[in-house]
């Protein structure tokens, strides 16, 4: 009996240990929400609010912040959130924002619209320097609202080691959509399957643009156009063939980890994989390569974020000259340096492809690239498109792409563009 | 809400004749007692309740108060524009109510039936190491849920624990957490309808086709069920075995010298008297499981294929993600409608007749 007794014991306390932990763990939502809603009122201190990759990213934002700081005498703070919408939703809602903030391309019209957001652009000296596909994804109403912070575009990655293994030489390169269909099947085997992407429209989306098609063109909905049917069968065709695969169907949680851990040996993925490869799988060799041509030419598509200024600021000035300072070209140039992304600016890509030549394909994307579509209800129907894509192998092309027409028309009409 | 409880336990029936004064002063007594409970719920609960119920019928953009004049008041738009709109929203939501509808029905009568058999074992008092199993059993319910979520993603990943396990079995598991198919329609697969019948594809409720209704629990919810009843048969365990221990036990002799036996004791004395319990754990189950969010916060964030988005977790990504308020405020009260008709209706077929 005193033997159940002290197991018992010893139990409840192992349980009450617990309990606590899990009590100490719900403190970590507390510091954001203070970080996010301790907005500045007139006392001339900018609150900068991140949402950051990770450390590296932190701190040379912070570097840059302080190194203006201490330049121009405006004490300023960076904050890196751990739920950047959800903290800048709370700072909107008490007329608290943070002074600067990251905005992410979905949600810029929403924020825009509901005009938390200060259209600064007309005072930026560079303005005109910004790739047009950047700014247009932050101008609404003909105003161009932020400044792009910096910018990513899909590439093709190869894994150099299961390349030579299959055979296939530099000659070998795919630049049309029959040669990357023929590579992908030599580079199937034994447990690697050729190509993996997740599912979804921001990697799928790259074949529709190279195809010619697109979800919006000029405003109107064109999902369910020839062009996107002819990119998605050309997908299913690679599935068929046993060469492409989705990430998770690969047991992955995206191309990365798939192609990191050679269950693929390639992927289309943007600038952050290098990043990630540096960290998770340093050992693996790999090349960045633009991605093949489709039958209407080179195609890829752009991911960027903007300086965001709150229209409740206290201190706009101040904040439009941190924002002039941290987009100039030998400050980005420096963040290509702590956490690989391209510079906005289009006389930095010079200094920047000669820093990194092994991203010289991310880069030359640009000039080709088409953004996602971000009008206001859109992101609702890409996830919706997404949740589709996932049974592609099996599913109908058109029916998936009629649908996300459908919803795409009833979007845009609502958000009056 | 016990301050009050307790001062009308210590006085005695209030006699007729007291004068009037002094049972004013017993009622004023009262209020004073259960003002703090009484604020706190009115601040912090039904005070919010009626700002959402007003974000719900305007067009706020989460700029600023929701108070402020210049904010749009669009009526029941947010509402039309959901159940009947026949657009995303309505979609969204029909797909979110499905997929919870499916986890309510499996998960409320399974955790209930698993919490009243390990509250019964362990209310055996021949059985060694009790504490040690009574312990055990409420273990998962007092650790965080985004924890054992986090477990959860590893066991059912697709080289994770179970499916080696079921591999020893000659079984190859499924993809878990990434595999959208209905068990329903797996099921129906197996027997050969793989495709819908005209009258069920064609029609449907809230923008989603009957056959899509019937598609039963994804893969990837049906872990996330497994994942509930873990965690939560172990409080209701404790509900059962409070209730258990105080039936006296008379009761249990009375029964057995009229000749009954074990499961007849157990279905015909010990349930019957565990009624009360019963309707408590279903109830909490009942508001619990359609209010299911840290799992898909956590673990699937509503992939694969949107088969496992909840209303709950949709009010949050209409409100927070998309700033759509009014919109996250609505489904939060047509929520709240379903789970206080389900509710009454649980009540009503629970009454002792």
């Amino acid at each position: 009996m005193s033997r159940t007794r002290s197991l018992a014991v010893a139990a409840s306390l192992a349980s009450a240990t617990l309990l606590l932990s899990a009590c100490g763990g719900s403190g970590f939502d507390d510091a954001p929400a203070a970080g996010g809603g301790s907005g500045s009122a007139g006392t001339g201190q900018l609150q900068v609010l991140i949402g950051s990759s990770g450390q590296a990213e932190t701190t040379a934002v912070t570097d840059a912040v302080e190194a203006w700081s201490s330049e121009s005498g405006t004490a300023a703070t960076v904050t890196a959130a751990s739920d950047l919408n959800q903290e800048l939703s709370q700072g909107f809602a008490a007329k608290t924002p943070p002074d600067v903030f990251y905005v992410s391309a979905d949600l810029f019209n929403s924020y825009a619209a509901s005009g938390a957001l200060e259209p600064y652009g007309d005072q930026l000296s560079n303005a005109d320097d910004f790739y047009p596909v950047l700014t247009e994804a932050f101008t609404r109403d003909g105003e161009l609202y932020c400044a792009p912070k910096d910018f990513s575009t899909l590439a093709l990655v190869i894994n150099t080691d299961l390349w030579t293994q299959a055979g296939l030489t530099d000659a070998d390169v795919p630049t049309t959509w029959d040669q990357l269909r023929a590579v992908a099947q030599r580079l199937t085997a034994n447990g690697v399957t050729g190509l993996s992407t997740s599912a979804e429209y921001s990697r799928l989306g790259a074949f529709m643009a190279e195809a010619g098609g697109g979800l919006v063109t000029d405003g109107e909905a064109t999902a369910d156009s020839q062009q996107n049917v002819e990119a998605l069968q050309y997908v299913q065709s690679l599935m068929a063939d046993g060469s492409y695969a989705f990430a998770a169907d690969l047991g992955a949680g995206w191309g990365g980890e798939a192609f990191g851990t050679g269950k693929a040996a390639m992927t289309i993925e943007g600038n952050w994989l290098v990043g990630a490869m540096a960290s998770d799988y340093p050992d693996v060799e790999y090349e960045v390569v633009e991605l093949p041509a489709g039958p209407a030419g080179k195609g890829t598509l752009t991911f960027t974020n903007c300086w965001g200024v709150a229209a409740d600021s206290q201190n706009k000035e101040e904040a439009v000259e941190l924002v002039e300072s941290l987009t100039s070209s030998d400050q980005q140039l420096a963040f290509a340096k702590g956490f690989g992304v391209m510079p906005s600016l289009q006389s930095a890509a010079q200094p920047f492809s000669q820093e990194f030549p092994a991203q010289a394909a991310f880069l030359a994307g640009a000039d080709y690239a088409t953004a996602v579509p971000n009008q206001e209800g859109v992101s609702d129907v890409i996830t919706d498109l997404n949740s589709q894509l996932e049974g592609l192998e099996t599913g109908d092309p058109q029916a998936v792409l009629q649908r996300t027409q459908t919803n795409l028309e009833a979007a845009l009409k609502s958000s009056g563009s | 809400m016990a301050a009050l409880t307790t001062t009308s336990a210590a006085t005695p029936p209030t006699p007729r004749r007291r004068s009037g004064s002094a049972r004013r002063r017993e009622a004023g007594a009262g209020w004073l007692f259960t003002a703090p409970a009484l604020a706190l719920v009115l601040l912090f609960i039904a005070l919010p309740v009626l700002m959402a119920l007003w974000v719900s019928i305007t067009d706020w953009r989460g700029r600023g108060s929701p108070f402020e004049p210049g904010v749009p008041v669009v009526g029941l738009d947010n509402y039309r524009d959901l159940l009947a709109g026949g657009g995303l929203p309505t979609q969204d939501l029909g797909t979110a109510l499905r997929n919870n509808l499916w986890y309510v029905l499996l998960v409320v009568p399974t955790q209930t039936v698993v919490a009243l058999l390990l509250a019964t074992a362990v209310n055996d008092k021949l059985l060694r190491g009790r504490g040690f199993f009574r312990t055990a059993f409420y273990f998962p319910s007092v650790t965080s849920s985004v924890a054992i979520t986090v477990v959860f993603l590893f066991l059912f990943s697709a080289s994770g624990a179970v499916n080696q396990v079921l591999s020893w079995l000659g079984i190859n598991g499924p993809n878990w957490f990434a595999d959208p198919d209905g068990v329903l329609h797996l099921l129906l697969g197996v027997v050969g309808v793989d495709s819908a019948p005209a009258v069920l594809a064609d029609h449907g409720l809230l923008g989603v086709s009957w056959w899509e209704w019937l598609a039963g629990p994804s893969v990837a919810m049906s872990a996330l069920v497994l994942l509930a009843i873990f965690t939560t048969s172990g409080t209701f365990m404790l509900l059962f075995l409070a209730a258990l221990q105080n039936i006296a036990g008379e009761v249990s002799e009375a029964a057995t010298m009229d000749g009954a036996n074990a499961w007849q004791k157990f279905v015909f004395v010990t349930v019957p008297m565990l009624r009360p319990t019963l309707f408590t754990v279903l109830t909490l189950g009942l508001v619990g499981t359609w209010q299911v969010f840290d799992q898909i916060y956590t673990g699937t964030q509503g992939g694969p294929a949107k088969t496992t988005i909840t209303p709950a977790y949709l009010s949050y990504t209409a409100s927070f993600t998309n700033g759509q308020w009014g919109q996250g405020a609505a489904i939060a009260f047509i929520l709240f409608a379903i789970i206080i008709v389900l509710t009454l209706v649980q009540r009503a077929v629970l009454r002792e007749r």
